[in-house]
C-alpha cells in the first residue's frame, strides 16, 4: 500500500529539534560533572590494568614477579628496603631491585603477592556479580513480565514428584526414585503433547482440580527473595564455604548465588512499570514476540539500576572475598589474595604494620572507588536528571 | 444497525470489568465496570469517532480491540472473524491489520531505540530483510508522515511532541494496517500542531484507504475527521449518529452537554444551558439503570430502574435514553 503512494504529503519534511548527540556523549557530559565518580572511574581502570598485568607477571613457571618465592633470611623487611644481595641466590633477587612493599614473615615479596591478589579480587568481584546479575535479571524479568500468571496445582505436584524422585536417587533408593522421575517426566511430556495437538481443549470436569491455580509466579519469586534476604548472607556464605572444598570458583559461585536478590527486585520493579508503557503496548500490537519484547524493548530500559547495583555489588563481593580469606575460608594458600595477606599480617601488626596496611588500604581504595563510580552512574542514569539536558 | 458486510470492525456487547482488590489476601472488593456493553461499527475506509470524558473506558475498548486486554464478554468481529477469543497465536495475522497511535507522544516511543529501530520492528514483522530494502521502506515511511529520512538514526528525545506523534504514526503504518485506532492522538499536543496531525491523518486515509477509530474527549475535533460518532459515558454508548446529525440534533442529554462545552465561534448563537450535576466517582458501585443518573437534568423515575435499550431515532441514529420516545421525540425540553 505504502509503496504505491506516489508523493509524500506536502508539509515540508520535519527535522529534529535537538542537536545530534549520541547517548554516550550525553552520558559523558553528565558524568564529567561528578568529580568523585570520575576519580572512582580512574581508580577502577587503574585497578583493572594492575590486576591484568599482575596476572601476566605473576603466573607461569618462571614469573617476572614470583609471589611464592620464600626467602627466610629476608623476612619482615620494611617497604623500600634494599635486599641483602650477599645472602641471596641470583634467582631470589627481587625484580625491581628493592622490596617495594616490604616482605612478609616468610620473606615473600608483598608487592608480588598484592599483584597476584588483585586478579583474584577482580575476578571474584566480576564473576560473582555476573552470576548474581544473570540470575537477578532472569528472575526479576519473569516476575515482572509473566508474574500475573498462576502456577497450576498439577505443575506443583509434578515439581514435588520430580524433586522427591531426585532426592530418593540421591539417597540410594534408585529404584523408587527412577519410578517417580519417569512419572514426572511422562506428565510433562503429556502436557507438551496436549499443547501441540489440541490447541484450546477445555479440560474434562474430573481433572478440574488439577488445573486449580495456586500462587502467582510473582508471589513465588518474590517470597523466595524474601526468604533469601532473611539469612545474614555472610554467615550463609561461611556455612556453605565450610562445607564445600575451598577454591576460588566455589567462592565466586557461592557469592553469586547469595546476592541476586537486589537485582531481582530492581528488574521486577522496572518491568512492572515498563510493561504498562505505551511503547511496550505498541510492540505487542505490532506482533513482536515476548522474548524480543523482554530483551530488545524492555531490558535496555531496565538495565540502568542493575548496572548501578552491579557496580556496588562488585565492591561488596571483593569485600566478602577478602573477609572469607581473612577468616581462612577463602582461596587456599599458597595463592595470595588481599584477604589472606591481611590475615597473615595481623600477627605482626606491630613489628610489620605494612603487612596489614598495604592490603587493607588497597581494599579500602578499590571498594570506595567502585562505590563512588556506582553512585555517579546512578545519578547520570536517572532519567529525571537526564530530562533536563 | 447496518449489515455487517461492509464493516471492517464490529463490536457487540463488549464488556470489561476490572477487579479492585483489597487486603492481605487480595480479595476482590469491588468491580470497576470500565466497559459495560459497548457496540461499535466501523465502515471500511471510514472513520468512527468515539467520544467521552476521560476515564469513561475509551482506551480500554481500544486495548481490547488490539487484544492487549482480554475482553470479559462480547464479540469483536474483524472482517467476519470473531477475534474476541483468539489466542496470541491466532492473532498473529490480525496484528498486522489493526494498529494504534497513542495519546502520549513521550511514552509511546522507546527511549532506548532510535526512531528507525522502532519503526523497523514493524518491517521485521512483515518479513522485509535487513539492509537496503528495509532502509528504503523506512525512509519512505518517514517521508509519508512528513519526517526527514535522516530522523531514522536519532533518538526520540531529540524530537518535539508533534514530531514524535508523526513517528508513532509511521510505526503504526509500518505493517500496512487497514484499521488504525487513534487513541486521543492530538490531545497532548499544542493547538497549532493538532491541526497538522489531523491533516496528516486525513491525507493518509485518502492515500492508503485506512479505516480509523478516532478516540477523543473533544467532540469538536471529531467533526473534522469522522463520518460517524459514538458518544460514550461510563462504559456505555449513549448515542450513535452520523457526525452532522449529531451536531444538528443531539438527542441524549449527555451529548448535548458535550456539545455545549464546545466554544461557540458565533457569539450570537444561543447555547444550550445544561449543566451537569456533581460527578459520582466511577469506583462507587453503580446503581442499575442509566449510567448518567444523578447527573442528568432530565432525570425521571424510570431512569433509575433498569438499563434502557438503544432506540432508533432516525436513519443511523441511535440513542440510549429512557426519555427519548420510540418515535424519536425527546420527552424533555432540549
Ligand atoms: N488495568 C486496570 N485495572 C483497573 N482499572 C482500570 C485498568 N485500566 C483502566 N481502569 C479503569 O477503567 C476506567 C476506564 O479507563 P480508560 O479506558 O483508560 O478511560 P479513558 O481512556 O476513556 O480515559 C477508569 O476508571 C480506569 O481507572
Ligand atoms: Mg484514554
Amino acid at each position: 500500500m505504502i509503496e504505491e503512494s506516489a508523493s509524500p504529503p506536502d508539509y515540508g519534511l520535519e527535522q529534529p529539534l535537538a542537536p545530534r548527540r549520541t547517548r554516550l556523549e550525553e552520558f559523558w557530559l553528565l558524568f564529567r560533572q561528578n568529580r568523585l565518580a570520575i576519580m572512582g572511574l580512574i581508580i577502577f581502570i587503574l585497578f583493572f590494568c594492575i590486576a591484568f598485568t599482575g596476572l601476566l607477571l605473576t603466573s607461569g613457571s618462571d614469573p617476572v614477579f614470583d609471589p611464592s618465592l620464600v626467602r627466610l633470611q629476608e623476612k619482615l623487611r620494611a617497604p623500600f628496603s634494599k635486599p641483602h644481595l650477599e645472602t641471596l641466590r641470583p634467582n631470589e633477587i627481587p625484580t625491581l631491585g628493592i622490596y617495594l612493599l616490604g616482605t612478609d614473615d616468610l620473606g615473600r615479596d608483598v608487592f608480588s603477592r598484592m599483584l597476584q591478589g588483585a586478579w583474584v579480587s577482580l575476578t571474584v568481584g566480576f564473576v560473582a556479580v555476573g552470576i548474581s546479575v544473570i540470575i537477578g535479571i532472569f528472575m526479576g524479568g519473569i516476575a515482572g513480565y509473566f508474574g500475573q500468571r498462576h502456577i497450576r496445582l498439577d505443575q506443583v505436584l509434578v515439581t514435588c514428584l520430580l524433586s522427591a524422585g531426585a532426592a530418593l536417587v540421591f539417597f540410594n533408593q534408585a529404584k523408587w526414585g527412577a519410578v517417580l522421575l519417569v512419572l514426572g517426566h511422562a506428565y510433562i511430556f503429556y502436557l507438551l503433547l496436549m499443547r501441540l495437538i489440541a490447541v484450546r481443549k477445555i479440560p474434562p470436569k474430573r481433572f478440574e482440580l488439577l488445573h486449580l491455580d495456586t500462587i502467582s509466579i510473582d508471589t513465588l519469586i518474590m517470597r523466595l527473595v524474601d526468604i533469601m534476604l532473611c539469612f545474614p548472607s555472610f554467615f550463609l556464605i561461611l556455612t556453605v564455604v565450610a562445607l564445600l572444598p575451598a577454591s576460588i570458583y566455589n567462592i565466586m559461585i557461592v557469592i553469586g548465588l547469595t546476592s541476586w536478590m537486589g537485582t531481582t527486585r530492581f528488574v521486577r520493579a522496572e518491568f512492572l512499570s515498563l510493561r504498562e508503557q505505551d511503547f511496550v503496548a505498541a510492540a505487542r500490537a505490532l506482533g513482536v514476540d515476548n522474548f524480543r519484547i523482554i530483551f530488545r524493548h524492555m531490558m535496555p530500559n531496565a538495565i540502568a539500576p542493575v548496572l548501578v547495583s552491579a557496580t556496588i555489588g562488585i565492591a561488596t563481593a571483593i569485600l566478602t572475598e577478602a573477609g572469607l580469606s581473612f577468616l581462612g575460608f577463602g582461596v587456599p594458600p599458597p595463592h595470595a589474595t588481599w584477604g589472606n595477606i591481611l590475615s597473615d599480617g595481623k600477627n605482626f601488626i606491630f613489628d610489620a604494620p605494612w603487612l596489614t596496611f598495604v592490603p587493607g588500604f588497597s581494599i579500602l581504595v578499590v571498594v570506595l572507588a567502585f562505590n563512588l563510580f556506582g553512585e555517579g552512574l546512578r545519578d547520570v542514569l536517572n532519567p529525571k536528571l537526564r530530562e533536563r539536558h | 444497525m447496518n449489515s455487517a458486510n461492509h464493516n471492517i470492525l464490529q463490536i457487540k456487547d463488549l464488556k470489561k470489568y476490572f477487579p479492585i482488590r483489597k487486603g492481605f489476601f487480595q480479595r476482590v472488593a469491588a468491580w470497576v465496570k470500565a466497559v459495560d456493553g459497548v457496540d461499535l461499527e466501523i465502515e471500511e475506509g471510514k472513520t468512527l469517532g468515539l467520544v467521552g470524558e476521560s476515564g469513561c473506558g475509551k482506551s480500554t475498548v481500544a486495548r481490547m480491540i488490539l487484544k492487549l486486554l482480554e475482553p470479559d464478554e462480547g464479540n469483536i468481529i474483524f472482517r467476519d472473524q470473531d477475534i474476541s477469543r483468539f489466542s496470541e497465536k491466532d492473532m498473529k495475522p490480525i496484528r498486522k491489520e489493526i494498529q494504534i497511535v497513542f495519546q502520549d507522544p513521550y511514552g509511546s516511543l522507546n527511549p532506548r531505540m532510535t526512531v528507525g529501530q522502532s519503526i523497523e520492528e514493524g518491517l521485521r514483522i512483515l518479513g522485509i530483510p535487513r539492509g537496503e530494502k528495509r532502509r528504503g521502506r523506512l525512509e519512505k515511511l518517514l517521508k509519508t508522515v512528513g519526517m526527514s529520512p535522516d530522523s531514522a538514526d536519532r533518538y526520540p528525545h531529540e524530537f518535539s511532541g508533534g514530531q514524535r506523534q508523526r513517528i508513532g504514526i509511521a510505526r503504526a503504518l509500518s505493517v500496512e494496517p487497514s484499521l488504525v485506532i487513534c487513541d486521543e492522538p492530538i490531545s497532548a499536543l499544542d493547538v497549532s500542531i493538532q491541526a497538522q496531525i489531523l491533516n496528516l491523518l486525513k491525507d493518509l486515509q485518502d492515500q492508503l484507504g485506512l479505516s480509523y477509530l478516532f478516540i477523543s474527549h473533544d467532540l469538536n475535533v471529531v467533526g473534522y475527521l469522522c463520518n460517524k460518532v459514538s458518544v460514550m459515558y461510563k462504559g456505555n454508548i449513549m448515542e450513535y449518529a452520523p457526525t452532522e446529525k449529531l451536531y444538528e440534533h443531539p438527542f441524549h442529554p449527555y451529548t448535548q452537554t458535550l456539545l455545549a462545552a464546545i466554544p461557540e465561534p458565533e457569539p450570537g448563537r444561543k447555547q444550550a444551558a445544561i449543566t451537569m450535576r456533581e460527578d459520582i466517582p466511577i469506583s462507587a458501585p453503580p446503581p442499575p439503570g442509566c449510567a448518567l443518573q444523578g447527573r442528568c437534568p432530565h432525570e425521571a423515575p424510570e431512569c433509575r430502574d433498569e438499563k434502557m435499550p438503544f432506540v432508533k431515532v432516525g436513519e443511523d441514529h441511535f440513542v440510549r435514553c429512557w426519555r427519548v420516545g420510540q418515535n424519536g421525540v425527546a420527552r424533555y425540553e432540549p
